[in-house]
């Protein structure tokens, strides 16, 4: 590769990079805000006008509060897991479209692909990618030897395995319509109808699963407050705990990107805002309902939790595929 | 099963919509309710002079021992106080002082925001308390 095209590679990736940590900076904020109004408070209003500075100085706090190393942690893991957790999230933005091919309002000759780099099997790096994620709790919760961390841990990892198979099996229908795993290819499938219409019941199995995945109420056992302190990240503290946090959120965009692309059609809209905009409403409405789902139900127990996932999620998702398949099959 | 889940989510969103019954306290206050017992004060007569007689009764009565008073007697044989002292951070505000004041003096104003930076802050001496308090006829 040329040197100009290595550096428009390393601009595109700073330009994701920085969007991206602004918008996860931002999105506790957001977060706060909404489940505030929806308990019928203000939520953060001093640090700033209606409290937007807020996350500003939370990142200050976090960067000087002091790094505590417990005595029985297992070093290696207890430095690792925090990178561990956060670099599979920002990878999966290495593959994750946010618009069509574009000029930029004409500042730029040729047209480019508004994303880093794009792969012919996007689905199965990104699914691959949130698999590795569950490493970083598992050996995070399992590494500090404290029986609440270790507990978080492990329910990470059964709750993963459990959920991470519906959610692959939720996109199948989508795949099976587009014939592609190429996520601008199943964009472009979607100039007629989005893709909700043909997968009411895919939509529903990948949001319930992606809310498992993100370890968001009703599904956050892993981090229970209540019950387990912090679950996973009880003995965290400072930017350790940050970069948990920041996966944390960066896999909440990740996840409502790729519900935005399979389902909501991406970046395709009327035409009176540009595509972007389309983009970035439809992926907002996707993170409003994931917080809109913490702000109503109460968490699951551990058994429900299991049996939700192994005995109706994971056969209803097996029957949406051999449906939308015969479907397919007779249509063609 | 999906009916009561999407009744929540109805009512969180209906919710959400509404407006927050949020009070900023230190900038917007609620007030106190009439018969709230709140910080001491001492009446005083329509000349100026303190209405407390010393009786004592105060300090015997306060529960947690917060009155502490100096009897002193007058040209004129009249008791008045030398020192009044009412310690605001040992009181309990049970309103014991008021009820068995004979005279009237002491009373428990709706005041009540009661801290202070430091604690002698809220040792509230006769001078005090009887700018405090109100002018009786």
């Amino acid at each position: 590769m040329s040197f100009a095209g290595l550096v428009f590679i390393l601009i595109k990736i700073v330009v994701v990079f920085a969007l991206l940590m602004l918008t996860v900076a931002y999105l506790t904020l957001l977060e706060r805000k909404v489940l505030a109004h929806m308990q019928v408070r203000v939520g953060p209003m001093f640090a700033g006008p209606h409290g937007i500075l807020q996350p500003i100085a939370d990142g200050i706090k976090l960067f000087f509060k002091e790094d505590i190393v417990t005595k029985q942690a297992d070093k290696f893991f207890y430095f690792l897991s925090p990178a561990l957790s956060i670099v599979p999230v920002l990878l999966i933005f290495a593959v994750i479209p946010f618009g069509d091919k574009s000029d930029i309002f004409g500042l730029l000759k040729e047209p480019i692909d508004l994303r880093i780099t794009g792969l012919r099997i996007d689905i199965l790096f990104i699914f691959a990618m949130s698999g590795l994620a569950t490493y970083g709790v598992v050996f995070g919760g399992w590494s500090q030897n404290n029986k609440y961390a270790l507990i978080g841990g492990l329910r990470e990892a059964a709750q993963l395995i459990s959920y991470e198979v519906a959610f692959t099996l939720s996109v199948f229908g989508v795949v099976l319509i587009a014939g592609s795993l190429q996520l601008d290819k199943i964009v472009a499938m979607q100039k007629d109808m989005w893709f909700i219409v043909y997968q009411p019941v895919g939509f529903l199995i990948f949001l319930t699963a992606a809310v498992a995945e993100l370890k968001r109420t009703p599904f956050d056992l892993p981090e229970a407050e209540s019950e387990l302190v912090a679950g996973f990240h009880a003995d965290y503290s400072s930017m350790k705990f940050a970069m948990f946090f920041m996966a944390e959120y960066a896999s909440i965009v990740a996840c409502s990107c790729l519900g935005t692309i399979l389902f909501l059609g991406g970046w395709l809209g009327p035409s009176f805002l540009p595509p972007f905009v389309w983009y970035m409403i439809k992926v907002f409405i996707l993170i409003f309902v994931i917080i809109w789902l913490r702000g109503t139900y109460p968490r699951l127990r551990y058994d429900q939790l299991m049996k939700f996932g192994w005995k109706f999620l994971i056969p209803l998702s097996f029957v949406n595929i051999f449906v939308t398949a015969i479907v397919i099959l007779l249509v063609r | 099963m999906v009916g009561p889940l999407v009744k929540g989510l109805m009512i969180v969103l209906k919710h959400f919509a509404s407006k927050p019954i949020t009070v900023h306290y230190p900038k917007e206050k609620v007030g106190s309710l009439e018969r709230y017992r709140g910080l001491q004060a001492i009446r005083r007569n329509p000349d100026g002079s303190l209405k407390c007689v010393a009786c004592g009764l105060c300090e015997v009565v306060c529960p947690p021992k917060a009155i502490k008073i100096e009897i002193g007697e007058a040209e004129n044989g009249r008791r008045y106080p030398i020192s009044y002292t009412l310690d605001g951070y040992r009181c309990i505000y049970c309103g014991f002082c008021e009820d068995v004041c004979p005279v009237n003096a002491i009373y428990l104003t709706r005041e009540y925001e009661n801290v202070r930076y430091s604690k002698e802050e809220l040792l509230l001496d006769k001078k005090v308390l009887m700018e405090r308090g109100e002018i009786v006829k």
